[in-house]
């Protein structure tokens, strides 16, 4: 991986140069460095449920700087964003990763990118079901909204009709654990290192993944298909029963995301089929987002949102706890000058009853700073539900970012 | 574009002659609503058939005590001929540093919500979103959104008011009524010189019909030979105290953009 990384950035090098003397010479452009650094307080104010993990503080420091070059004509664009965080107590979450390190060109017609890159699909807010080029950064939250950068080249085409990307990849990054002082882990902790793949190329194995986007009137859809080692592992006991490895298997997943925009209320669905892990399974996201602006005459909005989650998959794949899920949340975005916001959301599973509360709120402070505040409770935990796990995790989190 | 607006203005003073020729005593009302509206086109044609601009903007925000907060941008404008098709714009954000990269992509309508999509860097994620409230603030700002893509000449109807001296110049009135449903406006009246066309203020009248703010505009340069861009806009809301100073620079017309530049597609290559 970090041979790779190298061999990027050494190719990105000399695409700038050549960039470079291929547009006006003389007139070089600005490289642009923007991103953060930041530091976190995450306190669980319950002690811990397993052996070795730490009691109530974790404090963190965080820098995912970010550099970008666009040449003069706009075609050529390169980025850069190194990451690291530097954690108080858990040697396994304190890690380093390559978001970002891709060169791009952009044609009339045609795109293409090659490097490491973040690519997002989905519309739903509950849970992220048909994003799968990137790998999960699971030890920087549970949301799984932090993600490895992936090794790619991705050729996009943009016609009357619609966008056809095509994603060839390789160089697969495997998931993030916590270590055994961390919180918010499985029973056993999960050694990343004995990770097993079912491709005997390993980490070589080939992904591939073609994706149709479009909008037309108030509908925006997407489709895809994706063949190639699947992001979730499932975790098996190690012979001593100490640990979990991690297994990878090949899966082939096909998914769909839809949003219909009705004057103030969008209409989401997400749904996936899975080969590969077990049984071949379905799964999906389906809800409504509303949205009421300016509430009491003021200027702030507020959205309500209802989210039905249904996993059909069965003991042989990766385990999830949004099976037979409800979600209902809310949202304040005051439009103020500080672009203060809050969103709140509860996810109750239908059969056991076993509930997550989940609020995050963010405001910035003066031009260069941000202070964000996230806390998730875990409550009426079911013995038998994944998230018996967590139940004695309840945390928040308090970060204050400095921008760059 | 010289012919095009002198064939359509060519059409409306057939319509309305033929209006007070068959209908007699409304031809006075009517005539005025002409009126209104003519000037009012004169003047938005008098700016279009540049087919493509980008120029940065730097948004100056003050509430009422005085304490400043700042926002620059890049915008990017596909001008569409059909007036019943409102332009399409991709707006980029490059400060406040925390919204670094975020876009904000709108196929403006003229009496439906506009078809918007919001790029948020942090998540690499793209939203369709409703826009269907287009009296928010933008930003933070007091300006709307319907203030920042609502200058399209068939969104509103027209009726003039008077003549009267506007600085060195001399202004026609015009009340203008928003056509769109949900405005956050009961009237506009805007004040047009008789010089070069150009908008020199507008008063923007809340649902209640009370004055909510004045929008100045100001240092007027001739870009092309042909379009007149105001350099600097000054926003005061009266009811709240706060301002917005809008200060445009390097704008650039026929950069060569295309349909294709103002899909949900580019989004994802913003940042």
């Amino acid at each position: 991986m970090r041979r790779a990384s190298l061999l990027i950035l050494c190719l990105i090098l000399v695409f700038v140069a050549t960039a470079q003397a291929e547009e006006r010479p003389g007139v070089l452009h600005q490289i642009d460095l923007s991103g953060f650094i930041a530091g976190e307080l995450q306190v669980f104010p319950e002690g811990p449920q397993f052996d070795d993990q730490l009691d109530h503080y974790q404090p963190s420091l965080i820098f995912e700087p970010e550099f970008s070059y666009d040449s003069q004509s706009r075609r050529h664009q390169f980025n850069f964003i190194p990451f690291a965080r530097l954690d108080g107590q858990d040697d396994e979450r304190t890690h380093f990763d390559i978001r970002e390190a891709y060169w791009r060109y952009v044609g009339t017609e045609w795109e293409l990118l090659v490097g490491l890159n973040r690519v997002f699909f989905g519309v739903a807010e509950s849970r992220h079901l048909v994003n799968i080029i990137n790998q999960i950064d699971q030890v920087e939250d549970i949301d799984e909204e932090d993600f490895l950068g992936q090794p790619m080249i991705n050729i996009a085409t943009q016609r009357d009709w619609g966008r056809v990307d095509l994603y060839l990849m390789s160089g697969f990054r495997k998931r993030t654990f916590p270590g055994p002082e961390g919180r918010l882990r499985t029973v056993l902790p999960v050694d990343e290192d004995s990770a097993e793949f079912e491709s005997d190329l390993d980490e070589g194995q080939p992904d591939v993944l073609t994706r149709y986007s479009h909008f037309i009137g108030d509908w925006d859809i997407g489709i895809y298909h994706f063949y190639g080692t699947g992001r979730e592992p499932v975790l098996l006991p190690v012979a001593d029963g100490t640990e979990f490895k991690p297994r990878y298997e090949v899966i082939n997943q096909a998914g769909v995301d839809l949003q219909l925009t009705r004057e103030a209320t969008l209409y989401k669905f997400e749904g996936i089929i899975r080969e590969g892990q077990g049984r071949t399974f379905g799964a999906l996201v389906a809800g409504v987002e509303h949205t009421f602006f300016q509430i009491y005459e003021s200027e702030a909005d507020l959205g309500i949102l209802a989210e039905y989650l249904f996993d059909d998959r069965d003991d042989d794949a990766p385990v999830t706890f949004l099976d037979n899920d409800l979600f209902l949340g809310t949202r304040l975005s005051l439009n103020d000058i500080q672009d203060t916001s809050a969103l709140l959301g509860i996810v109750t599973d239908l059969e056991n009853s076993s509930t997550t509360l989940r609020l995050e709120a963010a405001r910035r402070i003066g031009d260069r700073w941000k202070i964000e505040f996230e806390s998730q409770w875990f409550f009426n935990i079911d013995d038998t539900d994944p998230l018996t796990n967590f139940k004695e995790d309840s945390f928040f989190t308090l970060r204050l970012s400095r921008f760059l | 574009m010289i012919s095009f607006s002198g064939r359509k203005l060519s059409q409306s003073i057939i319509l309305s002659l033929f209006l007070s020729f068959t209908v007699g005593a409304p031809a006075i009302a009517q005539s005025t609503e002409q009126k209104g509206f003519e000037i009012s086109a004169r003047s938005d044609r008098s700016d279009r058939g540049f087919s493509d601009s980008r120029v940065k903007l730097k948004m100056i925000l003050r509430n009422a005590a005085g304490a400043e907060s700042a926002r620059t941008l890049e915008i990017s404008t596909l001008e569409i001929p059909d007036e019943n098709i409102g332009d399409k714009g991709l707006l980029i954000f490059s400060s406040p540093a925390d919204i670094d990269g975020t876009a904000l992509l709108s196929h403006v309508k003229i009496l439906k919500p506009d078809d918007q999509w919001l790029y948020l860097p942090a998540l690499k994620r793209t939203k369709r979103i409703s826009s269907v409230n287009k009296s928010g603030p933008f930003v933070g700002s007091e300006f709307s959104f319907e203030d920042i893509t609502g200058q399209e000449l068939n969104k509103y109807t027209y009726e003039y008011l008077r003549e009267e001296p506007c600085g060195e110049l001399v202004c026609d009135v015009i009340k203008r009524l928003p056509r769109y449903e949900y405005s956050g406006y009961t009237q506009q009246i805007a004040w047009i010189d008789r010089k070069v066309y150009q908008t020199r203020k507008i008063e923007f009248y809340d649902r209640k019909g009370d004055l909510l703010k004045t929008l100045s505009f100001e240092d007027y340069r001739l870009y092309q030979k042909k379009f007149w861009r105001a350099q600097k806009m000054f926003m005061n809301n009266h009811q709240n105290g706060k301002s917005t100073d809008l200060i445009y620079s390097e704008y650039t017309f026929g950069v060569g953009l295309s349909e294709k530049d103002f899909v949900k597609g580019v989004l994802r290559r913003i940042r």
